[in-house]
């Protein structure tokens, strides 16, 4: 159309006579113009462009941040235990830190994993309509809760619940020859412990496993359930032919997602587990979960006051946030391709 | 759920009759157990709700019942006398601050990858990059506004800052809801359009937004929940302060969350004032998640679900 | 209001799938055409480079020429937005706006291409509505939703829509395929009423329909599964459907194939 048609014709038209004879709307329509679409997708690409740009961004000024005090670091960042940045040169490493958020995430992981799947199967398979969905809502409402507040109600109010310790106890005489479950002297009850801090991650990353769960077991496919029912399946048996199979993937990658939200949690940790002093984290290493400690989160909220001022105390709390990222990123990175594999299948 | 006796063993006794009993017992048993362990899973993941929420109100109710607490900052020499309203201003002025640096970013990123770059390859490098953010632990977002911000440009801690920091938790929720949102619209709303002569800005925003705005909506408001509980980025981006201000650009500022943090630091934490400020901080994030339900409910109903 | 369509030589391809060739055939002004032809053979793809609509798809192209009144729709500096604005079209599943009243559905193409004036947008609404059979249906409710109303009055919305904005050609894909046989006839009158104002080429999967409502008819067929589609011939209706000169487009009318 080298000249777009818009001159102003007379409407004449024999379908409806009644029609006012005067130029038509369609002939007051502006011309087309290219300018609207070249600004808008100009905007639209530059910004995402810059998203991409920001993760690079921030990998790039927290090495930048993170150097000096790399370079002025006397121990090995990866295998010192202790934290010592007070005066040149520093002393500090990371591994006890690893440790604790690794030991303090996996078993948050193991307790809400299969609660979480009972909750999901619940919600999916067992419960009416009317009840599933109220049900649902509450969880996710769980998730809505604010971390310090899980923190604040985890010290205060979990961390006195005589029937933790009863468990404590329990796991002790039971599991006690295992390092992990080993008493640790002074810490005579879960009060700060890497057990309690557990404890209340898992409530807080139940939400996601349940949600990503729920997802998945919502799509099995309509024929394989009913293929099980046809065959006279009971409800158990339904679940773990066909329901369990098709959302194995689901289950995983939300639950890797539940362990890079465990890994990464700040303020619910920090105010829950107890700091162990420096002379004892330079003794023998104590994995007992029946002990307090810092994850890499709690020891960058809990260090960072101090530290505001004295870059190079800052660069060794930079460094610690940047093998965090690391980690979580690899993790997530690996929930992602265990769902999209899921989903090719 | 029970068929015919071929699958059952008990059929073998009774030949030629129909067995339409329960299945056998170690079966019915197991789907027992299975059914027990579902419903004890789901009591015991809402006990903890119900309990927080409890320890909340019994503990902080008394602060809220009283006038003080909506009408004055933490300025008074008596504590009884002690309010939030600074910080209930300042939590929500940060998340406007928040908001409005967000929203804008995300929707124009979501509109590029869905209806700019879809199936292409700079699509799955931006993609990658959101889902990496997506990651990010919220203490992380703070270290690198604080490097960039103050070790970097010289500047200082401020409510400003702490936005940044809380724009980068933000954008990528809002974002993959808002995208999602928009894969739902159907491509036959643009064809019809298109076909109209209407160009692809305009189709986009007076065909494509209006279909799932409560969608979008939704997705906004989750993400300006998830930032107003976020406190990482407040402790170390911001002072705590007492006294009542506005100014996003002074370093203490205060909000609900730092009053529990700064609490601990001062080494009284199970106080009224600070269960005060968990309750008003629960009620203030609920209150959007339950808006949010509520939007999206009417959403799904208008796109037919 | 009306033009005739020419097409030369048009190539159709997706990506490096050759989906049609060497289309040639003339649209009368004032007609109605009917594309008709067995599934995957090209009528719906042909339709849409008719007013560039297939270019919505990635990685669609054509090569050769498509002339609304001789201007080329290909031609140097033309801007697909203005095309579609002379050629129309309506779709296979009736697509009304979810978010807009039926009023604001009628006049989107106005409303959002820039005319203001409510009193002229309530005459094109009415206008429209009436050309589309719909008016007294709908006339007590036309700030309800668009979605309230049933298929065949969604579709004939659709159709006011389209012929709002006062195209030169409306084009038809498959309009009734999703609808029921009284909803069927009264969009085949109106097409019947439609091509007084406009060019009109309707693809269809139902042949009755072909016969009923068009004047000329163009048979498209595959030579083979994975080859091009192409177009076997186009004639006179009454032609077509009773002394076809091509072998094929006997057996397809004949109900041997397709």
């Amino acid at each position: 159309m080298a000249e777009p048609n818009h001159v102003a014709e007379p409407v004449s038209d024999p379908a409806t006579p009644d029609a006012p004879r005067r130029p038509s709307a369609a002939a007051q329509m502006k011309p087309p113009s290219r300018t609207g679409d070249r600004v808008f997708l100009g905007f639209s690409s530059t910004v995402s462009v810059l998203m991409a740009v920001l993760v690079l961004v921030i990998f790039v000024f927290l090495v930048k941040a993170a150097i000096p005090a790399l370079t002025d670091n006397d121990s090995n960042f990866f295998t010192t235990r202790t934290w010592s940045t007070d005066s040149s040169p520093l002393n500090f490493g990371i591994a006890a830190l690893v440790w604790t958020t690794a030991i303090s995430a996996i078993i948050a992981l193991l307790i809400a994993v299969p609660l979480a799947i009972g909750v999901a199967l619940f919600i999916t398979q067992m419960a009416p309509k009317r009840l599933a969905g109220p049900v649902a809502f509450v969880v996710d409402l769980l998730a809505a809760v604010p971390s310090i507040i899980f923190g604040l109600w985890g010290s205060i109010v979990l961390g006195h619940f005589g029937f933790l310790n009863g468990v404590r106890s329990v796991l002790i005489a039971v599991l006690g020859w295992i390092p992990i479950f080993k008493e640790t002297p002074s810490w005579s009850d879960v009060g700060g412990t890497i057990f309690l801090a557990s404890i209340v991650l898992a409530i807080m990353i139940l939400p996601i496993i349940t949600a990503t769960s729920r997802d998945v077991m919502e799509q099995t496919p309509r024929d394989q359930v009913e293929a099980s029912l046809a065959l006279g399946a009971t409800r158990w048996e339904v679940i773990r032919m066909a329901v369990l199979p098709h959302s194995r993937s689901g289950i995983i990658s939300g639950s890797m997602l539940g362990l890079g939200r465990a890994l990464g949690e700040t303020l619910a940790v920090t105010l829950i587990l107890q700091q162990v002093s420096q002379m004892q984290l330079k003794r023998l290493f104590n994995p007992s979960i029946f002990t307090g400690g810092d994850t890499f989160a709690s020891k960058i909220a809990r260090d960072f006051p101090e530290a505001l001022n004295d870059p190079k105390s800052l660069g060794a709390l930079v460094a610690s946030g940047l093998s965090l990222f690391v980690i979580t990123f690899f993790v997530n990175a690996a929930a992602r391709t265990i769902a999209e594999r899921g989903v090719k299948r | 759920m029970t068929s015919t006796s071929t699958t059952s063993p008990a059929a073998d006794a009774v030949e030629h009759e129909l067995d339409l009993t329960r299945p056998s017992g170690s079966r019915t048993a197991r789907n027992g157990c299975a059914s027990a362990f579902m419903v004890f899973a789901t009591l015991l993941a809402v006990i903890p709700l119900v309990w927080v929420l409890w320890s909340a109100i019994s503990k902080g109710i008394g602060s809220l019942l009283s006038a003080s607490w909506w009408t004055s900052a933490m300025d008074s020499a008596d504590q009884a006398k002690w309010g939030a309203l600074h910080a209930i201003v300042g939590t929500i002025e940060i998340g406007v601050i928040t908001s409005v640096i967000s929203i804008p970013i995300a929707l124009l990123t979501a509109i590029y990858l869905v209806e700019y770059a879809r199936g292409k390859k700079i699509a799955r490098v931006i993609s990658f990059a959101v889902d990496v953010l997506t990651g990010v632990p919220s203490i992380v977002a703070a270290l690198f506004i604080f490097a960039l911000v103050v070790t970097t440009l010289g500047g200082h801690q401020s409510a400003w800052a702490a936005s940044l920091a809380l724009v980068i938790l933000m954008v990528p929720t809002v974002l993959r809801s808002t995208e999602e949102m928009l894969k739902l619209v159907p491509d036959s709303l643009r064809e019809a359009s298109f076909a109209l002569g209407i160009p692809k800005w305009k189709t986009i925003v007076s065909v494509v937004l209006p279909t799932s705005i409560s969608g979008i909506i939704t997705g906004i408001v989750l993400g300006l929940a998830r930032v107003m509980g976020e406190t990482a980025p407040l402790i170390v981006l911001l002072q705590f302060n007492q006294y009542f201000t506005v100014n996003p650009n002074t370093p203490t500022f205060a909000t609900l969350p730092t009053i529990i943090s700064n609490a601990y630091t001062q080494g009284s934490a199970d106080t009224p004032t600070v269960w005060g400020a968990a309750l008003t901080l629960i009620i203030l994030v609920m209150g959007l998640n339950i808006i949010a339900k509520a939007i999206s409910r009417r959403y799904l109903r208008r796109m037919g679900k | 209001m009306a033009k005739r369509i020419e097409v030369k030589d048009l190539n159709i391809y997706y990506g490096g799938f050759h989906a049609v060739e060497s289309v040639e055939l003339t649209v009368e002004p004032r007609t109605v055409t009917a594309f008709i032809g067995p599934s995957g053979c090209g009528k719906s793809t042909v339709l849409r480079t008719l007013n560039r609509m297939h270019e919505v798809i990635p990685g669609a192209y054509c090569t050769g020429q498509v002339l609304l009144d001789g201007a080329d729709l290909y031609g140097k500096g033309v801007d697909p937005v203005a095309v579609r604005r002379n050629v129309g079209m309506v779709f296979q599943r009736a697509n009304p706006f979810p978010a807009m009243s039926i009023r604001d559905n009628v006049v989107a193409g106005l409303r959002l291409n820039g005319v203001k004036n409510h009193k002229a947008l309530d005459e094109v609404a009415e206008k429209a509505l009436r050309g589309a059979n719909l008016w007294d249906e709908v006339k007590d409710r036309l700030d309800r939703s668009g979605a309230s109303l049933s298929g065949g009055q969604q579709q004939r919305l659709c159709i006011a829509r389209a012929t709002a904005v006062e195209p030169e050609v409306l084009l038809m894909d498959e309009p009734c395929s999703a609808l029921d046989p009284i909803s069927t006839l009264a969009i085949e009158d109106l097409i019947n009423e439609l091509k007084e104002k406009f060019t009109v080429v309707i693809v269809t999967h139902n042949m009755q329909q072909a016969a009923r409502v068009s004047d000329r008819t163009a048979f498209f067929n595959l030579k083979a599964q994975g080859e091009p589609g192409r177009l076997v011939e186009i004639n006179a209706t009454d032609k077509i459907f009773s002394n076809p000169t091509e072998k094929a487009t006997e057996d397809y009318i004949s109900g041997r194939f397709g």
